[in-house]
C-alpha cells in the first residue's frame, strides 16, 4: 500500500448510499428486444452525420454516423439489422423533446464485422494512431459527461500530461455500474489506463475509488499485481459526495488545486472514468467500437435491481420490462443519480452513451417538493459547496435576472451542479435549479446577441449593396448621357463639316455657273459658225 | 503684478492651444453613445419603433428624441439593458408600438408563392432566396422575425410561425414560474402514461 496523503476538498455531503441494492449481482447481458433508436448526438459537440440510408442492412460494429468536426464522435451499430428510419425520436432529455436518430431493426443474427484491426501490442503503435483509434471508435466520457475522449487526449500544446487519473469514485448514491465493472473487469480498466499513459506519455496512473467499494478495490489490486506495473496506483478515498467530480478527485488524490479558469489537462492531469478506460481498451486491443454500456437499474420502484450491459439505443422501457418491470407504486423515473440526474417524462426513450443509471422511485421515496420559504441566510449552502461558491448570492442574481453579475462576479459557470446546496437548504429552495436556469438563460442571451450581430452585418451588407447598385446605375446613366452628348456634339461637328463641303460645292457650282454665263455672253457677241453650219445641215436633209 | 498677468496669459494660451489640439487629434468619429445603444438593440430592423431601422432609433435615443421603451422585439430585456446603460429607470413597453411576442420566423407557403420577389425586396437582412417567377423560401437561421415581408406579399403566402425549440437551445424553466405551476397541479414530475403501461 502506498503512503499517499489524501486531501479533503471543502464542503461535500454524506448522502444515504443505497449501493447495496444493486451491486450484489453480476452484470447481466440485456437481450435484444424491439427497435434500437440511436440518437446522432450522444456526446458533447456536433451531432454525427449519418452515413447509412434507410433500408440498408448493417452489421454489428458498422459505422452508422461519422463524427462531424473535431468535437464530435461517431456512432456504430450495436447489432446487425436493417435501418428502418432516420428521423426525430424522443430522447432522454429533461425537456422531453425529440432529436434526430437512426432507427435500427435488429435481425437477430447479430452478425459482426471487424471494425478495426486489434492491436494487442499497443506499445508498438504510435500514440497519434491510438488517439485516432479512440476517436474512430466513438469513445466518449462514460461517467456521464460524454465528452469525446480523443479531444481530451489531444491535450494542450506544450503542456505534457504527467498523470492519468482513473475515476472510479462513483460518488452518487444508487449508481453501481462502475463498481460492478471494476469488480468484474478490473484487468480491462487497468489495461485501458496503461494505453492512456502510453498515448499521452504519462508516468503515473492513479485509480481513485471510494472506500465504500472494498470488493472493487480488491479486484483492482489483484489485477494490478497481475500486470505488475509500478506506475499504476490504486487509491481508496473517503466516501464524500462529490469526490467523483474531476477537479475534486484530483485534489483528493494529489492536493493539486486546479483553479476555476483552468482545465485539468492544463495542469498535466488527464482524468477519465474507469468505464471510459475499459472502452479505450476494447477499442485498441480488441478493435471494437463503443456500442454497449453498463446501466444500473435500481430504486424502490424497480422490481429487480442490478446492472445490465445494454446495446446503445435500447429503449429504457424495454430494458426495464426485461428486468422485471416496475413495482406497482412507482412514481418517478430518473435517468442518472438522485443528485445530478433528471426525471424522464417517458420511459420510451433510448439509452445512450450517457445513461449510467435508471432510478425508479416509489411514491413514498419521491422527495416531497415543499414550497420554498425565503432564504434565511444561514450560509449552509456556502459551507457545503465543493467549489466554494456563494450559492445564496447566486440565487439573488438569478432571481433578479442579474445574469451578468452571476457570471462575472459570482462565477456561476464554476458550478458543477452537484445539487448539494439544494439538499442542505433548510428553506427548501431549489438552488441548483435556479443555477441551471440561469446558465441556459445566459447561453440564450449569448445566442441572441450573436444573432443580432449577424443580422446587423447582413443589414449593413444589404444597404451597402443597394447603395452600390444605385451608384452603379447612376454611373451607368451618367455614362450613357455623356455618350449621347458626345454623339450629339460629334453630330454637330459633322454637320459643320457638311456645311463646309456644301459651301465648297456651292462655291464650285457658282464658279461653274459664272463661267458658263461668261461663255454664253461671249458666244452671243460673235454668232457661232457652228450653229449656222448645223442649220445648213438640217436644211440639206 | 505684471508678471502674474503675463504668466497667466501665457498659461491660458498654452493650455488653450493644447486643448484645441487634443480636441482635433483625439476626435471620436460618429456618436459613441448611439453605437452602444445600437449594440443592445435586437437588429431586427423591423421599424416597429417608428424609425427606419435599429441604428436610426439608437441615434434618436442618444439625442434624447425617443424613449427607450419602443422596441417590441427586444422587449423587457432590451429596455432593462438600455436603462442600465443610460442610467434611467426601466419602464414598460410602449403599448403604442405593439407588444412583446414570442420569437417567430417567416415561413413561405411554397405552393402558393408566385415568385413576385416583393418579399425579397422587403427583407432587411436578405433572408429570403428566390428569383422572379420562381419559388421563394426563407433562410430560417437568418430570419429576424421582423414581419416586413408579410404585408407586401400579394398572395398572402407568408406566415409567421413560432421558432422550433431545438434540443441544444432548450432552456431550463425559471423555478419561480415552476412554483406557480406546482401550486396549480400538485405532481409535476410524475411520469405520465407511458410509464404506467409497463408497470
Amino acid at each position: 500500500m502506498s503512503e499517499r496523503i489524501l486531501h479533503r476538498f471543502p464542503g461535500g455531503l454524506h448522502p444515504a448510499q443505497h449501493k447495496a441494492e444493486s451491486n450484489g449481482t453480476p452484470i447481466r447481458q440485456a437481450r435484444l428486444q424491439g427497435l434500437l433508436v440511436l440518437p446522432l448526438k450522444q456526446h458533447i459537440g456536433n451531432p454525427a452525420q449519418p452515413v447509412v440510408a434507410v433500408g440498408e442492412r448493417v452489421r454489428r460494429h458498422q459505422l452508422l454516423g461519422r463524427a462531424d468536426g473535431f468535437v464530435s464522435a461517431p456512432i456504430h451499430a450495436p447489432t446487425s439489422g436493417t435501418i428502418v428510419a432516420i428521423e426525430e425520436r424522443p430522447v432522454a432529455h429533461p425537456s422531453g423533446l425529440s432529436a434526430p436518430c437512426i432507427v435500427l431493426e435488429p435481425d437477430g443474427l447479430d452478425e459482426a464485422m471487424q471494425a478495426f484491426d486489434p492491436w494487442p501490442d499497443f506499445r508498438a503503435i504510435a500514440p497519434i494512431l491510438l488517439r485516432e483509434r479512440v476517436r474512430e471508435a466513438g469513445v466518449v466520457g462514460l461517467g456521464g459527461a460524454v465528452f469525446p475522449s480523443a479531444v481530451k487526449l489531444a491535450g494542450r500544446p506544450g503542456i505534457p500530461i504527467h498523470t492519468v487519473v482513473l475515476n472510479g469514485a462513483e460518488c452518487e448514491p444508487y449508481i453501481t455500474c462502475d463498481d460492478r465493472l471494476m469488480r468484474e473487469r478490473a484487468g480491462e480498466v487497468l489495461c485501458g489506463g496503461q494505453i492512456l499513459m502510453h498515448m499521452v506519455g504519462a508516468s503515473k496512473c492513479l485509480v481513485g475509488v471510494e472506500d465504500n467499494k472494498p470488493e472493487a478495490i480488491a479486484a483492482l489490486h489483484a489485477a494490478a499485481s497481475e500486470l505488475d506495473d509500478p506506475r499504476i496506483e490504486i487509491v481508496a478515498i473517503p466516501t464524500v459526495y462529490p469526490s467523483g467530480a474531476e477537479k475534486q478527485l484530483i485534489y483528493v488524490l494529489t492536493g493539486e488545486r486546479i483553479s476555476r479558469e483552468m482545465r485539468a489537462t492544463e495542469r498535466g492531469f488527464l482524468g477519465h472514468n474507469v468505464a471510459t478506460a475499459a472502452a479505450v481498451y476494447r477499442a485498441v486491443v480488441l478493435g471494437e467500437p463503443l456500442t454497449r454500456r453498463i446501466v444500473t437499474l435500481t430504486g424502490s420502484g424497480m422490481q429487480h435491481k442490478g446492472n445490465w450491459e445494454v446495446p446503445l439505443g435500447m429503449l429504457a422501457c424495454d430494458l426495464i420490462a426485461q428486468a422485471g418491470g416496475y413495482t406497482p407504486d412507482v412514481a418517478r423515473l430518473i435517468l442518472g443519480g438522485p443528485m445530478m440526474g433528471f426525471a424522464l417524462c417517458s420511459d420510451e426513450v433510448p439509452l445512450t452513451k450517457a445513461a449510467n443509471c435508471l432510478l425508479a422511485l416509489a411514491a413514498h421515496d419521491v422527495p416531497v417538493d415543499p414550497l420554498p420559504l425565503p432564504c434565511i441566510r444561514c450560509g449552509r449552502c456556502a459551507e457545503s459547496c465543493p467549489v466554494e461558491l456563494q450559492p445564496q448570492q447566486l440565487l439573488w442574481d438569478a432571481k433578479a435576472g442579474d445574469f451578468e453579475r452571476a457570471e462575472k462576479q459570482d462565477s456561476l459557470f464554476e458550478c458543477i451542479e452537484c445539487g448539494i446546496c439544494a439538499v442542505v437548504c433548510p428553506s427548501h429552495i431549489p438552488l441548483v435549479q435556479y443555477f441551471r436556469y440561469a446558465k441556459t438563460e445566459i447561453w440564450q442571451r449569448e445566442r441572441e446577441k450573436n444573432k443580432a450581430a449577424q443580422a446587423k452585418e447582413r443589414f449593413e451588407a444589404r444597404n451597402a449593396r443597394l447603395e452600390r447598385e444605385k451608384r452603379e446605375r447612376e454611373e451607368m446613366l451618367a455614362s450613357r448621357r455623356a455618350q449621347l452628348a458626345a454623339q450629339k456634339a460629334e453630330g454637330e461637328t459633322a454637320s459643320a463639316a457638311v456645311d463646309e463641303k456644301q459651301k465648297a460645292i456651292q462655291a464650285a457650282l457658282e464658279r461653274v455657273k459664272a463661267r458658263k454665263a461668261a461663255l454664253q455672253a461671249s458666244a452671243e457677241d460673235t454668232p457661232s459658225t457652228t450653229t449656222v453650219a448645223e442649220a445648213k445641215e438640217y436644211d440639206n436633209d | 503684478m505684471l508678471t502674474a498677468i503675463l504668466v497667466f496669459t501665457l498659461l491660458a494660451l498654452v493650455l488653450g492651444a493644447l486643448l484645441g489640439y487634443a480636441g482635433q487629434a483625439f476626435r471620436v468619429e460618429g456618436d459613441p453613445l448611439a453605437d452602444k445603444i445600437d449594440a443592445l438593440l435586437p437588429q431586427t430592423q423591423c421599424g416597429q419603433c417608428g424609425y427606419p431601422g435599429c441604428r436610426p432609433y439608437a441615434e434618436a435615443i442618444a439625442e434624447g428624441r425617443a424613449d427607450i421603451n419602443r422596441c417590441p422585439p427586444g422587449g423587457e430585456a432590451t429596455i432593462k439593458a438600455l436603462a442600465d446603460l443610460l442610467g434611467v429607470e426601466p419602464k414598460p413597453l410602449d403599448a403604442e408600438v405593439g407588444e412583446e411576442k414570442p420569437k417567430r420566423v417567416a415561413w413561405i407557403d411554397e405552393q402558393l408563392c408566385i415568385g413576385c420577389t416583393l418579399c425579397i425586396q422587403a427583407c432587411p437582412v436578405d433572408a429570403i432566396v428566390g428569383a422572379p417567377k420562381l419559388m421563394h423560401t426563407v433562410i430560417v437561421e437568418e430570419c429576424t422575425g421582423c414581419e416586413l415581408c408579410v404585408a407586401p406579399c400579394p398572395v398572402d403566402c407568408i406566415h409567421m410561425v413560432p421558432l422550433k425549440i431545438e434540443l441544444d437551445h432548450w432552456r431550463w424553466p425559471n423555478p419561480e414560474q415552476r412554483r406557480e405551476i406546482a401550486e396549480g397541479a400538485s405532481s409535476v414530475h410524475v411520469p405520465s402514461k407511458p410509464l404506467e403501461q409497463h408497470v
